[in-house]
């Protein structure tokens, strides 16, 4: 985190509050601004919110400990499923969202541990296979626990999942308050909103503490962490269960606000595109991967309601679909990056403390 | 004299190589010990053996008048060694001082709830945590350089960075594997001082080193190293005159 500059303003607490102010004012009329273009478009920032929530989670392993998880949508789809088995129609179990979210939180942790555990000796190019046929694994079971128990369905996959209610106030249906109409999107932004608020405040804090220089001294080099007592196993461990568990997090909220999960959500394409979303931003600089993050989530949506009218405009037929392009540019986007900025668009800065405190 | 450490018939095989054959030593409480000897004597595995990178394959270490049983490098560190590294590994993408917090990672406690809630407790460690980083960067002249990345820090200072990083975890024995490796004359002469300074303020040091001028200077007592077994024991001056010493680093008389 660049903490120059957040200093500098934090010094004129009158211009901080009014920043707080203005930002907190700009992400409450942002759903509407965009419900007025199409209420897709606040279901598509939603999406946008979820993955930055995944890649904040990612940061942690990724980031902060150095360690190359190519799995990490297993965690996602671990979050969702638990969610979606403990209300839905599925064992006609219906627990309220309070109480899953943690313990979705809690399993994708657990499978963290699971995958760490055994990997603890790997490094680099083999943590990233292990961690990649891991993440397949996670999927397969997926689409394979249907027989000869039927747990997850299967390649159908679990609909009608229930949607998170708070009291009477249900978040997928539209509720009117002061003569403005919330509808189920903008209700689940704002309670994104506050879980992404939450996580970035628990991401800055673990940073920038004991535990979070041990992970980065792990990432720097692992021989000197262990001579300088850094229990090395522990603190690694510790690494893959936060991440895991925000990717449980961000599941349990994905299967609430889709209402329908199944296993073609959770590819490995999408952990490679989580990881591009952390590379892009800038590995280990919050900021910066939720930044690569929304970058990530939103360019692809607008290419999509964009290429085809363009085309047809331009040349009077469709010759290049949106789904090729969408690729093309991110095969070209990566390679600028590697040659122009290898260290993500905003890379993480030398953090430079204040000298009296 | 009590022994600080003391290492019993250590023996530690690589394949065929017998890189340390049956050392014995004791180190005196407050002593700065030197190990030396020909490229390949041994000097470094012995480090490694004695702070939990290897096993040996039999002996034992007695640390403080316990056994040390060296399950890992952590371990080791709990118990009171600290060490350098002969290749320097600081962590290069971070900064000078926090290289330094980390060495109090092993004395400090706050976990992922504390560091989340940051309560009143944590906020104390931190701060404890800090200012005994900027002292240690004090001490060792490098506060100018408190928020330079350790890679970008001259070779002299990264070296006097690697010993504050292990001072900070308080350590009884300070293990330096050719602290003066590269460094110029004058350098050489300010590390000497700063090792008397820390003996003086009460920790032990076992130091490897080719500098033969600053090993008779500083030493207490040097063991010499030879293919895996010791050769010689005693004060650098009786040391320097021994038969076998000589032999080992100039080679047998003709036959």
């Amino acid at each position: 985190m660049n903490v120059e500059w957040f200093s500098r303003i934090r010094r004129h607490p009158a211009a901080f509050k009014l920043g707080m102010i203005l930002i907190a004012a700009a992400l409450a009329i942002l759903p509407f601004a965009l419900a007025a273009v199409g209420t897709t478009w606040v279901r598509i920032l939603n999406l946008a919110i979820l993955f930055t929530l995944l890649s904040l989670g990612l940061n942690i392993v990724v980031g902060f400990a150095g360690l190359l998880d190519l799995g990490y949508i297993a965690f996602y789809g671990v979050g969702a499923y638990t969610y979606a088995l403990l209300a839905s129609p599925q064992f006609d179990v219906h627990l309220p969202f309070w109480a899953i979210l943690p313990l979705g939180a809690a399993v994708a942790c657990l499978f963290g541990v699971l995958l760490g555990a055994p990997t603890l000796k790997l490094r680099g190019d083999y943590l990233a296979i292990v961690t990649l046929g891991f993440g397949e694994i996670v999927r397969i079971f997926f689409n394979n626990l249907s027989y000869p128990v039927n747990i997850t369905n299967g390649p159908q996959g679990i609909s009608r999942i229930d949607p998170i209610r708070i009291g009477g106030l249900s978040f997928n249906t539209s509720d009117t308050l002061l003569g403005i109409d919330f509808s189920g999107p903008i209700k689940y932004y704002y309670l994104l909103i506050l879980v992404l608020l939450a996580v970035i405040v628990i991401n800055v804090r673990l940073e920038d503490s004991r535990i979070g220089r041990a992970w980065q001294a792990i990432r720097e080099d692992e021989i000197a962490a262990g001579a300088m007592g850094i229990n090395t196993t522990h603190v690694k461990l510790l690494a893959f269960a936060m991440g895991a568990s925000f990717g449980g997090i961000a599941g349990g909220l994905f299967a609430a606000i889709q209402g329908f999960v199944s296993p073609e959500s959770f590819a490995w394409i999408e952990s490679i595109m989580v990881l591009s979303m952390v590379v892009l931003g800038g590995m280990g600089n919050i900021w910066g991967v939720i930044v690569g993050a929304l970058l990530l989530s939103f360019v692809p949506e607008f290419l999509r309601y964009t290429v085809d009218p363009l085309q047809r405009a331009l040349i009077g037929r469709v010759v290049i679909e949106p789904e090729v392009i969408r690729m093309l540019l991110f095969g070209l986007a990566l390679v600028l990056m590697m040659l122009f900025r290898p260290a993500g668009l905003w890379p993480s800065k030398v953090r430079r403390r204040e000298l009296a405190e | 004299m009590s022994a600080l450490l003391e290492a019993r018939n250590i023996y530690k095989r690589f394949g065929g190589l017998e890189a340390l054959s049956d050392v014995t030593l004791a180190i005196g409480e407050r002593e700065i010990y030197g190990l030396i000897g020909p490229n390949g004597a041994g000097k470094t595995t012995f480090f490694n053996v004695l702070t939990g990178f290897y096993g040996a394959d039999s002996g034992e270490f007695r640390f403080a008048g316990a056994p040390l049983v060296a399950r890992s490098p952590h371990h080791v560190a709990k118990a009171g060694i600290a060490r350098t590294f002969q290749n320097i590994r600081l962590f290069g993408n971070m900064t000078a001082l926090e290289n330094v917090m980390v060495g109090r990672h092993l004395r400090t406690h706050a976990g992922v709830i504390g560091a989340v809630l940051r309560g009143a407790g944590t906020r104390r460690e931190e701060r404890a945590i800090h200012e005994r980083a900027r002292r240690l960067l004090e001490y060792f002249g490098l506060t100018a350089h408190a928020n330079d990345l350790a890679h970008n820090l001259p070779y002299g200072d990264q070296r006097r960075l690697e010993i504050a990083r292990a001072l900070a975890t308080d350590p009884r024995l300070l293990a330096l594997d050719e602290p003066a490796a590269g460094m110029n004359a004058t350098e050489t002469a300010a590390l000497r001082g700063l090792l008397e300074r820390i003996r003086a303020d009460g920790t032990t040091i076992l130091l490897i080193e080719h500098d033969v001028k600053l090993v008779m200077g500083l030493c207490d007592r040097v063991a010499v190293l030879d293919y895996g077994r010791k050769i010689a024991e005693g004060a650098p001056a009786a040391v320097q005159r021994d038969n076998a010493v000589i032999e080992a680093y100039l080679g047998g008389a003709l036959a």
